[in-house]
């Protein structure tokens, strides 16, 4: 990487137009990039320095790289499913320059070797790789992995996704912790003793088709738990990781109410998909938290465009062809959604509910960056990262699962028709993914 | 993944309502004792990954009566044991030459992955608690022996409405053909969902309010199996839920009583009931037979 980046002249992105929610810019800029930093930005033609190459952005925006903050790239063990290398190659297409990566791997990440391995140069990751740490040892939920140490090797936040810390003791331990390091916590919000052997949300449809349903109680009772928990820790951080029910909003905006650190996010499949989109036993549609109501999703379009919402992250979660071609109950959760999100926030919030292109590219950029601190990231202010994702809002263009740069294809998206593409993605300065 | 092969019959929800009047004028004409040989050396197999008395032995029957070959297949004693995936026996069944397949499973769904992928009909003989169409039909079936038409037919459905496949399949079909039907039983067996499974269900409590007036009285099992942790206090559900002889006289007097079964005597209904001249409950078995051979002659026969 280092003998990369010496290689990394300098580009100008001409003609573009500038989104930075962060900078407060929306308008016609320049930019120039040198040496993996941002170098300048300007009023268009008033750039003064020069540049190796040219990116011609008519008509396109340029954003500051995206980030997602929630992505299983299954390195280690998992190889199967994904690498990092191909897992990053997908966030490129997808326009992510980085991704948080999610500790429930074989083994779990819970030590700082870990940490350290999934960010060696010989992951050969396309993107920024930015490792969340198991939170208790094995993600067993029983005690605390050492946070200080994770830290230091480059671990942004600490997590049991997959296996929410219901104990309160240890939930209490672990955001006092957090509060002494400045670390967040995130939750993966389920009481799994009202979930189990549930396979998708509890409604009309989850009745209608014989399975058993998750109540919205499950996540919200553990959404609201932990934001007063959040309340009473000084200085604690709580991150909620895939909000997708009304309730769990609720506790999310009294807790923002009362100035306790509670950030969320939201997946592109809640804001976009219902329940009864499962169809007929469609494992493609079967997700943890799972697709829920019309009211809920309706709170989520609402929170997403008051600001309520810190994020939108994708939960990427590549799963083998026959880990979905099997009964429902036995299927996996989890789908794909690196490359499809943009395209689906586009579509559906910047067209479909009228959510302004700023407001979107903030979901992508400060707004994630903040959640986990990422200094020198999610805005293109003069010496920050050179990072950037630029895209064509207008482009029409239609995904194909097949042609996915992920190892695996359970998408419920594919086939779908998008307006907004990214055309190009840029990592320290250098173009990681252009579309053809 | 493919549509279903013609013949398949997965559900009652997806059924057209030709396709059910279709079938239930077919299955009048059939006759196990004189039956002629649709299904000369047609391949059923009958998969079974749940156990089954009624629905097992009436397929088998009805596929042997119109000259099929059958081959049963359970869980215990074939390669489901080791470990083989559902859509890997449904291949190597095809692939030994299976003309249908009747699938009972305990995933609700299982049937409909099956027929996604295999070019041969998939007849579904109940999946976990998503539907059991056969039983349906063959209620439907028994129904309109007894009564002259569906429409504004008072159905009382008690019990276990929950784990239910045979109510669900149930209420698609006689709602579908304008049965007003009440769910009744504790919140825990009909949560307030259930209503909304198909138009004009209602729900209650109360077993004499969803008596009164009934011409047609569903009982339920209380399927243990499925219960999954619920605490369900069974001296209380039979004190307000049991079918005794004194509860039936709210219904019309000429109501019928059904269950799909197995019954257990005591639990759900006494004795008294069960073997009472309103209870149909044996001639539900009986009709089974000539239900399920119009089933295999819809997905195997030369036509009508």
């Amino acid at each position: 990487m280092a003998n990369d980046k010496s290689k990394v002249g300098s580009l100008l992105i001409k003609g573009g137009h500038v989104i930075d929610p962060a900078a407060k810019i929306n308008a016609p800029m320049d930019v120039l990039l040198r040496d993996g930093r941002v170098a300048e930005i300007a009023l268009p033609n008033k750039v003064r320095g020069s540049a190796d190459e040219k990116f011609d952005a008519r008509g396109l925006i340029v954003a500051p790289g995206f980030i997602d903050l929630h992505v299983h790239l299954r390195e280690p063990g998992q190889s199967y499913k994904e690498t990092i290398a191909s897992g990053t190659a997908a966030a490129a297409a997808g326009g992510f320059t980085s991704v948080c990566t999610m500790p429930n791997t074989a083994p779990v990440v819970d030590t700082d070797e870990w940490v350290a391995w999934l960010r060696h140069p010989e992951r050969a990751a396309v993107v920024n790789v930015f490792p969340i740490a198991a939170a208790t040892r094995n993600s067993r939920g029983a005690s605390l992995t050492d946070f200080a140490a994770l830290q230091r090797a480059g671990a942004v936040a600490v997590t049991d996704d997959g296996k929410p810390i219901l104990d309160d003791e240890i939930m209490r331990a672990a955001l006092r912790l957090g509060a002494e390091l400045n670390l967040p916590v995130v939750q993966h919000a389920e009481d799994t003793r009202l979930t189990e052997s549930c396979s998708m949300h509890e409604g009309p449809t989850s009745f209608r088709l014989g399975l058993r349903g998750m109540s919205a109680a499950a996540e919200a009772n553990v959404v609201d738990r932990d934001v007063t928990l959040a309340q009473q820790i000084r200085e604690s951080r709580l991150h909620v990781a895939h909000l997708s029910t009304s309730d769990a909003l609720k506790a999310v905006r009294r807790g923002k109410r009362s100035k306790a650190r509670v950030t969320c996010e939201v997946t592109p499949h809640h804001f976009t998909l219902l329940d009864e989109d499962v169809g007929e036993y469609n494992t493609n549609f079967k997700m943890n938290p799972p697709l829920r109501s019309a009211t809920d999703r309706e709170a989520i379009l609402v929170a997403l465009a008051d600001g309520t919402v810190d994020a939108i992250a994708t939960d990427h979660a590549p799963h083998a062809t026959h880990e979905k071609q099997v009964e429902f109950e036995r299927a996996a959760f989890g789908i794909t959604g690196l490359e499809t999100a943009l395209a689906l926030a586009i579509t559906k919030l910047h067209r479909g509910h009228k959510i302004p292109l700023t407001r979107i590219v903030e979901l992508f950029t400060a707004g994630p960056a903040r959640v986990f601190d990422l200094r020198g990231r999610g805005s293109l202010a003069r010496g920050n990262f050179a990072d950037v994702t630029i895209f064509d809002p207008k482009k029409r263009w239609t995904f194909e699962a097949a042609k996915s740069r992920s190892l695996s294809h359970n998408t419920p998206f594919d086939g779908w028709q998008f307006t907004g593409k990214v055309v190009a993605t840029i990592v320290g300065g250098k173009i990681v993914f252009r579309a053809d | 993944m493919n549509k279903p092969a013609r013949g398949s019959l997965l559900s009652i929800e997806h059924l057209e309502d030709k396709e059910i009047l279709g079938l239930l004028k077919l299955a009048r004409r059939m006759n196990p004792l004189r039956a002629r040989p649709l299904l000369r050396n047609k391949r059923v197999v009958l998969l079974f990954y749940e156990a089954s008395t009624r629905t097992r032995s009436s397929f088998e029957i009805a596929a042997k009566s119109l000259g099929a070959i059958t081959t049963l297949v359970q869980s215990s004693g074939s390669s489901i044991e080791k470990g083989e995936s559902l859509l890997d026996t449904g291949y190597t069944l095809r692939a030994v030459g299976a003309d249908a397949i009747v699938i009972r499973h305990p995933a609700a769904g299982a049937p409909h992955l099956m027929a996604k992928h295999l070019d041969i009909p998939v007849i579904n003989a109940g999946d976990g608690m998503h539907e059991h169409p056969s039983q349906a039909l063959l209620d439907a079936f028994t129904i309109l022996k007894h009564k002259k038409a569906f429409k504004g037919l008072q159905v009382a459905i008690i019990g276990d409405i929950y784990h239910s496949r045979v109510t669900r399949s149930n209420c698609h079909l006689l709602a579908r053909f304008g049965a007003k039907i009440t769910l009744c039983g504790p919140p825990e067996f009909v949560p307030d969902v259930a209503a909304t499974l198909a138009p004009g269900l209602r729900v209650t409590r109360h077993v004499e309010e969803a008596l009164r007036g009934a011409d047609v009285i569903m009982l339920l099992r209380l399927q243990k199996e499925r219960l999954a942790g619920q605490k369900i206090r069974l001296q209380d559900y039979i004190s307000r839920y049991q079918m005794t002889a004194a509860r039936l006289k709210l219904a019309r007097r000429d109501a019928i009583v059904m269950h799909p079964g197995p019954i257990i005597r005591g639990l759900e209904l006494t004795a008294e009931v069960a073997d009472s001249p309103q209870s149909k409950i044996i001639d539900e078995v009986h009709n089974g037979v000539p239900t399920r051979m119009a089933i295999l002659v819809r997905a195997l026969g030369k036509a009508k």
